[in-house]
């Protein structure tokens, strides 16, 4: 099976200041990895390129069968992005915002109660403003834009952060349950030993560039990932 | 060929479908903010009011300089509208959400204009209720003077959107819109006033050559914004 994920000497530039040095990474369809690596490594900036958001500068990158940056426009609609910032209207309720994203997304908006319901956004909370829940919340909610997606690619920066312990168990869920469907799952965090567990590789950053590669496959026998 | 043709319409209808979704969404959010009721429309009575502070009691003079005044009110709002509408899609995760649902941004260009149009048209109907009330203005010619202010507001909304996907990020998007946009709408300044002015006279007759000049600058405006703002919200 084609990779999902193809990096070949990726170079992304932010402005003048280059943001990716020379990716090299693959990464196997229907597989999960987790990105390690300290603040300004480039984890995001690699989920950025990955999403279609960010073109590179050189290098060659394919992503689900698409070249960037020529097919970003058909890549973004199949990928699923959870950021720092959900990105989500704050006047728009929960149910609101799931609904008009899947609309957008061409699916089936009554699929949003249960997305909501997946991640416990349910009562009170899905009737309130998203700008007016918590930041935890907020994040259950973009995590549940993306599961109502069910895009091909999942990408999720910090994914536990904010969250509560059985939130972060939901993640995990998630994440597993979309591997399963064969959908590939990228992750970034500082949480290793949240992030690791559900991992099938994980890949080491720093200074823009892949550092190292660890890759496991326990996770689908239900044990840890020997990935250390 | 008729594939072709076929791909058009596809194309076409799909813009047409997210504009939908788009206005649909921005209304919603106005109406649950109500940014507009209670901040917008305040600002133009109170330019309005304060216009005629400044012009004084007189009501020959007001129903003179009405025209320019109700289209100063208006110009200066819509402006506030759409630093609003805009800062809906104001954080680069928003931008980055709307991307990733593969939304044409034609449509969302049009969507956008769209849902502030229907805002600066009932802005325009609480300020000509005014205009007509309080600063002694007869209207000879309705049909032509609500032409002119449905022309001149697409023209606006046209122009804001635009002008505010190009004024970029929020931080700078309060100070840089005015400045680019003031200037470029003058025509619908001009033109709009000297519309109002011979609907309020004599009648202007649907073929005055001022609302032509209003609907060619809407036609630009709303074809330059289809075509560019993809392109702009890229960069």
């Amino acid at each position: 099976m084609a990779p999902a994920i193809s990096l070949h000497s990726v170079i992304a530039l932010a402005g003048r200041f280059p943001v990716l040095s020379g990716v090299d990474l693959e990464i196997e369809t229907g597989s999960i990895c987790v990105v390690l690596g300290a603040n300004g490594a480039g984890k995001t900036s690699l989920l950025r390129l990955l999403a279609g958001l960010m073109s590179p500068s050189s290098g060659a990158a394919t992503v689900l069968g698409l070249d960037l940056p020529e097919q970003a426009a058909q890549l973004r609609r199949q990928v699923g992005m959870l950021g720092h910032d959900v990105g989500l209207w704050d006047d728009l309720l929960p149910e609101e915002n799931l609904r008009f994203a899947l609309r957008a997304a061409r699916l089936d908006p009554q699929a949003a109660p249960g997305a909501l319901s997946r991640v416990h956004i349910e009562g009170r909370i899905a009737r309130t403003p998203l700008g007016q829940l918590s930041e935890g919340q907020r994040r259950r909610v973009g995590l549940a834009w993306l599961y109502a997606r069910r895009p091909h690619l999942w990408l999720l920066d910090e994914p536990h952060a904010g969250l509560d312990a059985r939130t972060r168990l939901v993640v995990n869920e998630l994440a597993e349950e979309a591997a399963r469907g064969g959908a590939t799952v990228v992750a970034s965090s500082h949480e290793p030993e949240l992030s690791v567990p559900m991992a099938d590789m994980v890949v080491t950053m720093a200074g823009g560039a892949v550092v190292d590669v660890a890759r496991g496959g326990r996770r689908r026998e239900g044990g840890a990932a020997d990935v250390a | 060929m008729w594939h072709e043709v076929d791909d058009v319409v596809k194309v076409v209808l799909q813009m047409w479908r997210d504009a939908w979704l788009v206005a649909g969404r921005d209304l919603r959010i106005e109406l649950r903010s109500r940014v507009g009721l209670w901040q917008v429309l305040p600002f133009a009575l109170l330019t309005l009011v304060l216009f005629a502070f400044a012009l004084g009691p007189q009501p020959a003079t007001l129903a003179r300089s009405a025209p320019g005044l109700f289209w100063l009110a208006v110009l200066f709002s819509s402006v506030l509208a759409a630093q609003r509408s805009m800062a809906i899609e104001g954080t680069r995760a928003t931008k980055d959400a709307s991307r990733l649902l593969g939304l044409d941004p034609a449509g969302v260009f049009l969507g956008k204009v769209l849902a502030l149009l229907l805002e600066i048209i009932a802005l325009e109907a609480v300020l000509l209720l005014g205009v007509v009330l309080f600063f002694h203005v007869h209207v000879s010619s309705w049909p032509d003077l609500l032409a002119s202010c449905v022309l001149a507001a697409l023209g606006l909304c046209a122009a804001d959107v635009l002008y505010g996907s190009l004024a970029g990020e929020a931080r700078t998007r309060a100070t840089l819109l005015p400045l680019l946009v003031l200037p470029a709408v003058a025509p619908v300044l001009i033109a709009g006033s000297k519309a109002f002015s011979e609907a309020t006279s004599r009648g202007a007759g649907l073929g005055s050559r001022w609302l032509g000049i209003l609907t060619v600058f809407a036609l630009v405006y709303t074809a330059m914004g289809v075509i560019l703002y993809g392109p702009l919200e890229e960069s």
